[in-house]
């Protein structure tokens, strides 16, 4: 109890030297907990709740395909999905359910990996994809653009946003990394609540004023992953795999980051640099997914929960157990938002919000929270 | 009285003959005298600034009982009760996002984060846009949310005690759940009535009467004394539930406490005002900068509070004029602005 009293009176800023303190108090006692778990049954644990989540995505793909406001059968969907025959059911497989399936795989995939980076990387379970300022960024650039240019091809809306987010998480990244030591991961979190806010009055102050503005961003804001054109999965995908490749890349060099920066030093690691790979990849993943389906953030924060709680505390099995496990949430959540309001849709942006919260409060209760 | 030095944190007041003691850093009623100085000055400024605008030696001798009758009538009717329903909140933003930010032991446990706004935000929206009540209807829907929410928080929270961090998790999930509601809300009215509710939801003083002061007012009454009664518990508390257990506070009840208070002083701030970002989340920060001092600090952060909302709707009214923009687009973008300036000069010198 000695150190964290003197260290909390040595700090000018309590509570960020508070922060930090819990964050290591958290990254000690994870080690604790988890080092029996490691030795013992912990790796079949982890496979098994791979496999487990690998086969739920597998079924909620193949739901998603059938399920909607005109539900198709099985087999007639398989059947469709390689000779299409010009009937109405296969133009809704072939134009709207894959094109919707896939873009729910990528976001969900993105947002989750970027959700359990963000967190690793700021060493804080608070912390949100979005906390980079991406998704301010691109709301920000949404709302510039439907002033600027007012209803345009959806596509300039999407490169508009992906500008955004970049700009956004960039001016994040370089307030955070400025000055001796670079960017540590509480300057970080604070740097992007700065910018976040400083973004949304911007925000908030345009589409006061500007009705179609207003308009536009009621609906962007909400999140959803209907209407997109196949261009547009075809668009993003490149951006998304080349940031999951570099998140899954670092995932060791993460896990040394976990245990501060001087003993990750000491172990040859580099903490500044996987820092700056790790901010360009949740840029990459957060900045597509966002400007393609909205700023669905709420998934970035949970799943990464879920995964640790499955897995302990390794990147090495965190960050893939998130790829899965996000698109498993984000299309399930899709698939009930097309059941409950037949003939009518409720988008995945809100679904996912009130279904996710209630298992993420279960989660939180039952284990030990902080194992960052 | 008899008075010690005590390296760092401030001078030791002995009142030998009440028996007790008191520490008083010197920094921190400096700088609590120069913020009160500044929002006097502000307040003067913001009450003369408007339509109708009024001269600050005016606007002081007609507070003090002169002025002709037209100035009497703007200031009295219109002018004062905006002017103090900043304040009051700003004020009531200030502590309650201290007290939060120092329990739950994170500078991202704000309250405009972790649900009673969003919970406040919800009620309020739910009553514009569905059953179309006025402004107290607006007012009561946004109190009993906000309550409501952190009601709800507290005891999905709770679990042997309740942790810092399951708290401000169970907080954020409570009020995603809430944004998305307001989000679904908003995405089916009409545009009309869902702009109306945006401009709610930005935060405003434009517009607050007497009517509105009130509330604020009496709930300060009960809740500063109420505060200062638990600022020796919360200082406490920052040192760990053991270490504060160990020093005698009842750490449970304590805590439950000060949540409550804290979670009513931000849901009638925002009852009044709307939910204007950034204050609860930026003041405590910023005082704690300008103080130096280690704790809670609430004192100076509920006067940091009031002089970030007062001087943004000054601000606000000057630089936007006939758009009338809410005040709460400017607290956000200076509260932003001044946040990075802030941390950029301090991590230059090396001292975060």
């Amino acid at each position: 109890m000695a150190p964290r009293v003197r260290e909390l009176r040595s700090g000018d800023c309590a509570a960020d030297s508070a922060a930090a303190i819990l964050a290591r108090d958290a990254s000690r006692s994870a080690g604790a907990v988890f080092a029996p778990r490691l030795r013992g049954s912990g790796s079949a644990r982890r496979s098994v709740g791979l496999l487990a989540a690998l086969l739920a995505l597998v079924a909620v793909l193949v739901l998603s395909v059938c399920v909607g406001a005109q539900p198709i059968a099985l087999d007639r969907v398989w059947q469709l999905v390689w000779s299409p025959d010009g009937s109405d059911e296969a133009v809704i497989v072939h134009d709207l359910r894959i094109p919707r399936t896939l873009l729910g795989l990528l976001v969900g995939m993105a947002l989750g990996v970027a959700g359990g980076l963000m967190q690793a990387l700021t060493r804080n379970p608070l912390a949100e994809p979005g906390l980079l300022g991406v998704s301010a960024g691109a709301a920000a650039a949404i709302v510039t653009a439907a002033v600027l240019v007012g209803p345009a091809d959806p596509i300039v809306y999407i490169w508009f946003a992906f500008a955004g987010a970049a700009l956004a998480s960039v001016v994040v990244y370089a307030i955070g990394a400025t000055g001796r030591g670079g960017a540590s991961p509480v300057r970080l979190a604070l740097a992007g609540i700065a910018v976040m806010f400083a973004l949304n009055a911007y925000v908030q102050g345009l589409v006061l004023v500007d009705r179609a503005a207003f308009d536009e961003y009621r609906f962007w804001q909400v999140g959803a992953l209907s209407g997109q054109p196949m261009s547009l999965t075809a668009l993003i995908a490149p951006f998304i795999a080349v940031g999951l490749l570099l998140a899954f890349a670092m995932s060791r060099a993460l896990n040394t980051l976990a245990l501060g920066d001087e003993a990750s030093r000491g172990l040859g690691a580099s903490p500044g640099r996987t820092r700056a790979l790790g901010a360009v990849a949740v840029m990459l993943l957060c900045g597509a997914a966002t400007a393609a389906a909205g700023p669905i953030v709420f998934v970035g924060l949970a799943v990464p929960h879920v995964a640790r709680a499955i897995a302990g505390p390794d990147q090495r099995w965190v960050l893939p157990l998130c790829a899965v496990l996000a698109p498993v949430m984000l299309l399930g959540a899709d698939i009930i938002g097309r059941v409950v309001a037949r003939p009518g849709e409720i988008e995945v942006g809100i679904v996912s919000a009130l279904l996710g919260a209630p298992v993420f409060i279960a989660i939180v209760r039952r284990r030990r929270i902080a194992q960052l | 009285m008899s008075t010690s030095d005590v390296a760092g944190i401030g001078r030791v007041v002995r009142l030998a003959p009440l028996g007790g003691s008191l520490r008083v850093a010197p920094r921190s009623v400096a700088v609590g005298l120069a913020l009160t100085a500044l929002l006097v000055v502000l307040l003067i400024l913001s009450i003369g600034t408007g339509d109708y605008p009024i001269a600050p030696v005016d606007v002081v001798s007609t507070l003090l009982g002169g002025g002709d009758q037209g100035t009497r009538f703007v200031i009295e009717t219109l002018r004062l009760p905006r002017g103090l329903t900043g304040v009051l909140v700003g004020a009531a933003l200030g502590a309650g996002g201290a007290i939060f930010q120092s329990i739950t032991r994170n500078p991202l446990g704000s309250p405009d984060i972790i649900g009673p706004v969003q919970g406040a935000s919800a009620g309020a929206v739910l009553e514009i846009l569905v059953f179309g009540g006025g402004t107290f209807a607006i007012a009561a829907g946004s109190v009993v949310g906000g309550l409501a929410t952190a009601l709800v928080v507290y005891l999905l929270a709770l679990r042997h005690g309740v942790e810092g961090y399951r708290f401000v998790l169970v907080g954020i999930a409570i009020s995603f759940m809430l944004i998305a509601v307001t989000q679904y809300l908003l995405t089916r009215a009409s545009l009309d009535l869902a702009m109306t509710a945006q401009v709610w939801l930005t935060g405003s003083l434009n517009g607050r009467g007497w009517e509105h002061v009130q509330p604020v007012a009496c709930a300060l009454i009960v809740l500063l004394p109420l505060t200062a009664m638990l600022a020796r518990p919360l200082r406490m508390l920052e040192l760990g539930d053991e270490a504060a257990g160990a020093l005698g506070v009842a750490v449970e009840r304590s805590r439950v406490a000060l949540i409550f208070v804290a979670v009513a002083l931000v849901t009638v701030a925002t009852a009044s005002a709307g939910p204007v970002v950034f204050v609860a989340l930026a003041a405590p920060q910023i005082a704690r900068r300008l103080t130096r001092a280690t704790g809670p600090g609430i004192g100076c952060a509920a006067l940091t509070g009031a002089v970030l909302l007062v001087g943004a709707d000054y601000a606000s009214q000057r630089l936007f004029g006939d758009t009338r923009l809410p005040v709460g687009v400017l607290t956000g973008a200076l509260g932003g602005l001044y946040l990075i300036w802030l941390l950029t000069r301090e991590w230059r010198k090396g001292t975060a």
